[in-house]
C-alpha cells in the first residue's frame, strides 16, 4: 500500500469556528510527514480526527486503507498516538501503564512483557519501572508515553508536539528514536510548531493555518520555492546607510541585522557583483559576504502571512 | 468472527476494569460517598432503636451494596476527562461500549467485595438466611444494576469536575434510599413511589431471604432488577457516546 494516510475534504467545526476547513493530503507509507502550523491552526484537531477521538463534520480519512469512520477498530489497531498533553495514568506504575496499553491492543502477555522491558531500557526508564508515573518529570512522562505508543509496534505513529517543553537531551533522544522507528518501517505523522524539528526530521511537510493547508512539499523544496526570500548578507569596514544599498538593482528589500546588512533578492549572484562594484566605487572594504537560502521559518512566516491576506 | 471480536472487546473491557480498580478505589470521593457517608447514615437510623437483627442486616446490606457499587462509576469519567487519559482510551482499539462495560465491571467488583463485609457481619450476628442462593444471586444482580446506574449518572452533564458528578449522584441516591424501604417498611401510596426504585426490589429480596416475607414475588424482584440493569446500561452507553465529543473537546 502506497498511502499510509489519506485525507479527503476533511472539515471540523465547533459552533461558528471552523477548526479544520476542507483539507486534503496524503502521507506515503514509510515517510515522516510534518504537520506544521501556529497555535490554533488545526493541527491537534486533525490528529484527533485521524486517531478516532473526534468525528469530522464532513470528509473522509483512511489509515492504511481503513476508514477511521467506518472501520475505527481496524484503523486504531494499527496506529498509536503520542498526544500533546502528557496522559499516562499517574496512579499506575510505568510497568502497569505499559501492560494496560498492551492489553487494550490485544498484545499477548509474553510479548508485551518483552517489549515493555526492551522499551523501558531503550528510554532509560527501566530502573523506575515500578514507580508511579505521578513522580516522573515531564521528560520521563513523555518518554513513558512514547514507550506506550511503541509497545504495540504501530504501522503509523501520530506524534503531537512530542518534544514541546522538554530539555535538550530528552528532545534529542525522542528525535533519535523517531528516526530509528521510521527506518524500521513505521510511518510517522509529526505535528509540531518547531521549524528546526520539521526541517531535521521530515521527508515532507504540510503547513496549516486557520484550518487550511497552505503548502505541502519537502522542507528543501518549500525553501527553494520561496525565491523571494533568498538573501545576501554583507558587512563593510565602515557603517553604510541601509537605504543606499536598497537602491542597488535587483534588491527587493534591505535590512540591518546587527553589524551586517541583509539584502533580499531572487538573483543573489547579480547582487553580489553589484555589491563589489558599489564597494569599489565608495572605497569600502567588504569584511564578510554570504548568500543565505530561506530557512523553513522564513517560508512558514511568509506562507502564514499570505494565508492571512487570502 | 463477530463472536471473536466481541470476546476480544470484553477482554479489553476487563483490562479497563482492572485499571479502574487499581486507580479509583482509594480516591477521596469514592471513600467518602461510597463508604463513610452511608455508614454514618446507617448508624443515624439504627442507633438507639430496638430492632430485629434481620431488620438491621437488611439496612446494612442494602446501604452497602447500593452505595459502594455507585461510588466508583460516577467518578471515573470526569477524573479521566480531566487528566486527559479518556482521550488516550478513546484512541485505542476499544469500542465505546467496551470502555463503559469496563467501568461498570470495576464498580460491580468493588461493590461485591465491600458487600462481603455486611454478609459476614450478618452471619456472625446470627442472622437467619433461609434462601442463601437467592440472596447471593440478588446481591450479584443488584450490584451490577447499581454499578450501571452509577456510570449512567456520570453521563450528563458532560463535565470533567468529579465533585459536580458526585453531587448530582447523591441528589439521586439519597431520595431513592428513603423510598426503597431500607430502613422501614413502606405502605399505601408510598409503594407506587417505591416501585420506581431498583433498590426496592433488592430490599424486597433481602426481606424474602431473611424474614421469609416479601411484597413482590422473587420472580418479579429478579425481573425488575434485570430490567433496570438493561435500561441503565443501554442508557449509560448511549448517552456517554453522545456526550463524549463534548467531553473531549
Amino acid at each position: 500500500m502506497e498511502s499510509a494516510i489519506e485525507v479527503k475534504d476533511l472539515t471540523k467545526s465547533y459552533g461558528e469556528i471552523t477548526a479544520v476547513d476542507h483539507i486534503n493530503f496524503e502521507v506515503k507509507n514509510g515517510e515522516i510527514f510534518g504537520f506544521l502550523g501556529p497555535n490554533g491552526a488545526g493541527k491537534t484537531t486533525t490528529i484527533r480526527i485521524l486517531t478516532g477521538v473526534i468525528k469530522p463534520n464532513s470528509g473522509t480519512a483512511a489509515i492504511m486503507g481503513y476508514s477511521i469512520l467506518k472501520e475505527p477498530l481496524k484503523a486504531k489497531q494499527i496506529i498509536s498516538v503520542v498526544p500533546e498533553m502528557a496522559n499516562a495514568y499517574i496512579d499506575l506504575t510505568a510497568w502497569q501503564n505499559l501492560m494496560l496499553i498492551g492489553e487494550l491492543y490485544g498484545v499477548p502477555k509474553r510479548k508485551r512483557q518483552e517489549r515493555a522491558g526492551h522499551l523501558l531500557e531503550e528510554f532509560q526508564l527501566y530502573k523506575r519501572r515500578n514507580h508511579l508515573a505521578r513522580g516522573f518529570s515531564k521528560g520521563m512522562k513523555q518518554k513513558l508515553i512514547l514507550c506506550m505508543a511503541m509497545l504495540t509496534e504501530p504501522q503509523v505513529l501520530f506524534l503531537d508536539e512530542p518534544t514541546s517543553g522538554l530539555d535538550v537531551e530528552s528532545a534529542r533522544l525522542i528525535r533519535d528514536v523517531i528516526r530509528q522507528y521510521n527506518r524500521d518501517g513505521t510511518t510517522i505523522f509529526l505535528s509540531t510548531h518547531n521549524m528546526e524539528e520539521a526541517n531535521k526530521l521530515c521527508d515532507r511537510t504540510a503547513i496549516i493555518n486557520h484550518g487550511k493547508i497552505a503548502a505541502i512539499d519537502s522542507p528543501e523544496n518549500l525553501r527553494m520555492k520561496s525565491s523571494s526570500l533568498k538573501s545576501v548578507e554583507v558587512s563593510f569596514n565602515k557603517s553604510v546607510p541601509v537605504n543606499e544599498l536598497s537602491k542597488i538593482p535587483n534588491v527587493a528589500q534591505a535590512k540591518k541585522i546587527g553589524d551586517k546588512i541583509r539584502l533580499y533578492t531572487d538573483e543573489p549572484h547579480i547582487v553580489i557583483n553589484r555589491l563589489i562594484d558599489h564597494a569599489h566605487s565608495k572605497g569600502l572594504t567588504i569584511i564578510s559576504l554570504n548568500t543565505l537560502a530561506p530557512t523553513l521559518e522564513d517560508v512558514f512566516i511568509k506562507l502564514i502571512k499570505e494565508h492571512k491576506v487570502d | 468472527m463477530v463472536e471473536d471480536v466481541f470476546l476480544e472487546q470484553l477482554k479489553r473491557a476487563f483490562a479497563i476494569a482492572k485499571k479502574d480498580l487499581r486507580i479509583y478505589y482509594r480516591r477521596g470521593p469514592v471513600v467518602i460517598f461510597g463508604l463513610i457517608m452511608p455508614f454514618f447514615l446507617f448508624l443515624a437510623f439504627f442507633i438507639g432503636r430496638e430492632m430485629q437483627i434481620e431488620q438491621l442486616f437488611k439496612g446494612l446490606l442494602g446501604m452497602t451494596v447500593f452505595f459502594s457499587c455507585m461510588s466508583i462509576g460516577p467518578a471515573i469519567v470526569p477524573f479521566e476527562a480531566r487528566s486527559r487519559t479518556l482521550e488516550r482510551l478513546v484512541s485505542t482499539p476499544v469500542s465505546i461500549w467496551a470502555i463503559f462495560i469496563g467501568d461498570v465491571t470495576a464498580s460491580f467488583l468493588y461493590g461485591i467485595l465491600i458487600s462481603v463485609v455486611p454478609l459476614v457481619i450478618g452471619l456472625v450476628l446470627g442472622v437467619n438466611i433461609s434462601h442463601s442462593l437467592v440472596l447471593c444471586l440478588g446481591v450479584i444482580l443488584a450490584a451490577f444494576c447499581f454499578a450501571s446506574f452509577g456510570v449512567l449518572l456520570s453521563a450528563y452533564p458532560p463535565t470533567d469536575v468529579p465533585s459536580t458528578v458526585m453531587m448530582i449522584s447523591n441528589l439521586v441516591k439519597f431520595p431513592l434510599v428513603f423510598i426503597s424501604g431500607i430502613f422501614m417498611s413502606i405502605h399505601g401510596w408510598g409503594r407506587i413511589l417505591a416501585s420506581i426504585s431498583p433498590l426496592t426490589y433488592f430490599t424486597d429480596l433481602v426481606n424474602y431471604c431473611t424474614q421469609g416475607n416479601s411484597y413482590y414475588s422473587v420472580f418479579v424482584d429478579f425481573a425488575a432488577l434485570i430490567g433496570f440493569t438493561l435500561i441503565f446500561l443501554i442508557l449509560a452507553i448511549k448517552i456517554h457516546e453522545k456526550t463524549l465529543p463534548e467531553r473531549l473537546s
